[in-house]
């Protein structure tokens, strides 16, 4: 019995080691570590920028923590953190201090209804009085005469902060249901005919209907162009004139460079 | 005389004792760390504001606030409706199977309840969500179909297997005899069943419903699907949010350290208060079942 267990350990440990062994033997990289500190709605996005970076660069670690948009410039220009992050444009007085951006990501929050719905197109201030509450009729918009049922996410959630920061209904909406994940939001709006609600661009899917907002379809080239009006930036800011270590100033080439695209397509905003 | 142990006989009762020990260890470690996680919550929000508020708004950004109170009667609400809508048919059924039901007709029920309790409660959900939800918004002429009336719809199909086979065994127990007794005297048999069966079983039942209670109160999954997640007070036809779906919709996105998670947790706190309350009154049903 135990003679037959020798080699199963080897066996376990060899691996481990040889990678070691190869790690060591590759041309040094860049070796550090990189802080960021701020919106917590950019957590998906600097998952996967986390996540892609390792693999290029082993080397350097980067740490995410999420505090909040003001918190994270703040932590920034104080140099707290190498890289700020801001999911909203920079004030006037943040500018003055010296913080610098770059656009990594912009998030679109597409505004979905049932595919049998009528309505194609809706105002800000329609999309205020429905998620407020004050409009509770598909007739009063050019729809059918039949209830609204105002799907959102739960507390917490970066869309749904995102969503009413835009609109400017921040804390005031009057949701009939609320769901943990974009993906139920899709799938119960899809599933009732009454339903409106909010996803990001990304998730938005075929079995609903994204309504056009203000006159402007929701899609990449829209969002992209500025001309679709619920979106937001996701930006990385740094102090101007503040020499980066080479390691921040590498992820930031590389989060803001075309190479990594792609995935932030996959975390759910569209690449700048 | 003092019986000398084997070692291998020493060796499986350490490994039985240790694996005892496991149970309690981690019953133990839940507690201590629930009551640790909660308390802070509870201390900072103030336990009155906490149990009664009226209002959850734990991301308000000028006016937080903390209040379970609609949770709380959700949680009740559903639990009851569950029991209202569930036991009468579990009951039957367990009189049915105990009592009426021919052999082979029993026979093909119990594997079936049994089933039934091995379905997913994600499934449930699912179901609630694709078949109930729907037909109750076309049938109720609502905005949308997830309401308290379908989580109690789905919870009271839930815990059916469990006051089945808990009646089930508690009617079979009660002796032959009292039924033929009344059965002499020239009661029917239904009347039997009704009058002496179901009475000298109360215990049992008691215990089904029990059983079924803390089912209902600990679902979540199933309910996440079906009861549209709001934090309304509860209304049967509206949206709401039982204390186990409060902490699960909300845990994902709570930043670590914050007062909203730390709620979460006092939730989790109460939920279990109300647990082992019921997991008493459980022990309570059944040991009267026993005795009477």
């Amino acid at each position: 019995m135990k003679k037959r267990f020798f080699p199963l350990l080897a066996i376990l440990l060899i691996p481990p080691l040889l990678a070691a062994c190869g790690a060591r033997a590759m041309p040094p990289g860049l070796v550090g570590t990189v802080n960021t500190d701020g919106s917590t709605s950019m957590a998906d996005v600097m998952a996967v920028l986390q996540e892609t970076f390792r693999e290029r660069e082993p080397g350097v670690t980067v740490n995410y923590s999420g505090t909040g948009s003001g918190a994270g410039v703040e932590a920034a220009l104080a140099g707290r953190a190498d890289i700020g992050l801001s999911s909203r444009p920079l004030k006037e007085s943040e500018l003055a201090k010296g913080a610098a951006a770059r656009t990594v990501a912009l998030d679109g929050v597409a505004v979905i209804v049932h595919p049998s719905n009528p309505v194609s197109g809706l105002s800000l201030a329609q999309l205020r009085e429905i998620f407020t509450g004050q409009v509770d009729n598909w007739s009063a918009l050019g729809g059918p005469d039949a209830p609204i049922a105002v799907y959102g996410r739960e507390a917490g959630s970066g869309t749904r902060g995102a969503f009413e920061e835009l609109l400017d209904v921040t804390d005031q909406c009057a949701y009939t249901n609320e769901y943990g994940s974009s993906g139920d939001v899709v799938g119960n709006v899809s599933g009732n005919p009454n339903a409106i609600g909010y996803t990001s661009l990304a998730s938005a899917g075929e079995t609903v209907s994204a309504v056009a907002v203000e006159g402007t379809a929701c899609t990449e080239e829209t969002v992209r162009s500025g001309a679709y009006p619920i979106q937001r930036p996701f930006l990385l800011v740094t102090r101007e004139g503040a020499a980066l270590s080479p390691a921040a100033q590498a992820f930031l080439d590389y989060a803001c460079g075309g190479e990594a695209g792609p995935y932030i397509a996959r975390a759910g905003a569209v690449a700048p | 005389m003092k019986r000398r142990i084997k070692p291998a006989e020493f060796a499986m009762q350490t490994l039985f004792l240790v694996c005892g020990l496991t149970a309690i260890a981690f019953v133990l470690l839940i507690t201590v760390y629930l009551i640790l996680a909660g308390l802070p919550a509870i201390r900072e929000i103030g336990l009155t504001d906490f149990l009664l508020g009226r209002t959850w708004a734990s991301t308000h950004a000028t006016d937080p606030r903390f209040g379970i109170l609609p949770m709380i009667l959700t949680s009740v609400y559903g639990a009851a409706g569950a029991i209202v809508l569930g036991v009468p048919v579990g009951f039957f059924t367990a009189l049915f199977l105990a009592k009426a039901a021919p052999p082979r007709l029993a026979g093909l029920i119990r594997p079936a309840v049994n089933l039934l309790a091995g379905i997913p409660s994600v499934v449930y959900g699912l179901v609630g969500m694709c078949v109930l939800v729907p037909a109750l918004r076309a049938w109720l002429d609502l905005p949308a179909g997830d309401t308290l009336l379908a989580a109690m719809i789905v919870l009271a199909v839930m815990i059916l297997p469990s006051v089945i086979s808990v009646s089930d065994a508690a009617l079979a127990a009660v002796p032959r005899e009292y039924e033929e007794a009344s059965l002499a005297l020239g009661a029917t048999p239904v009347e039997t069943y009704l009058r002496v069966t179901a009475p000298a079983a109360r215990g049992g039942v008691a215990a089904a419903v029990a059983l079924g209670v803390g089912r209902a109160i600990g679902e979540a999954m199933a309910i996440l699907m079906v009861a549209g997640n709001v934090a309304n007070m509860p209304s049967l036809l509206s949206s709401v949010r039982f204390l186990t779906t409060g902490i699960a919709i909300e845990m994902n996105y709570a930043a670590p350290g914050s007062l909203q998670r730390q709620a979460l947790f006092s939730i989790g706190l109460v939920l279990f208060f109300f647990i082992m309350v019921i997991n008493i009154l459980l022990n309570l049903a059944l040991k009267r079942g026993r005795e009477g």
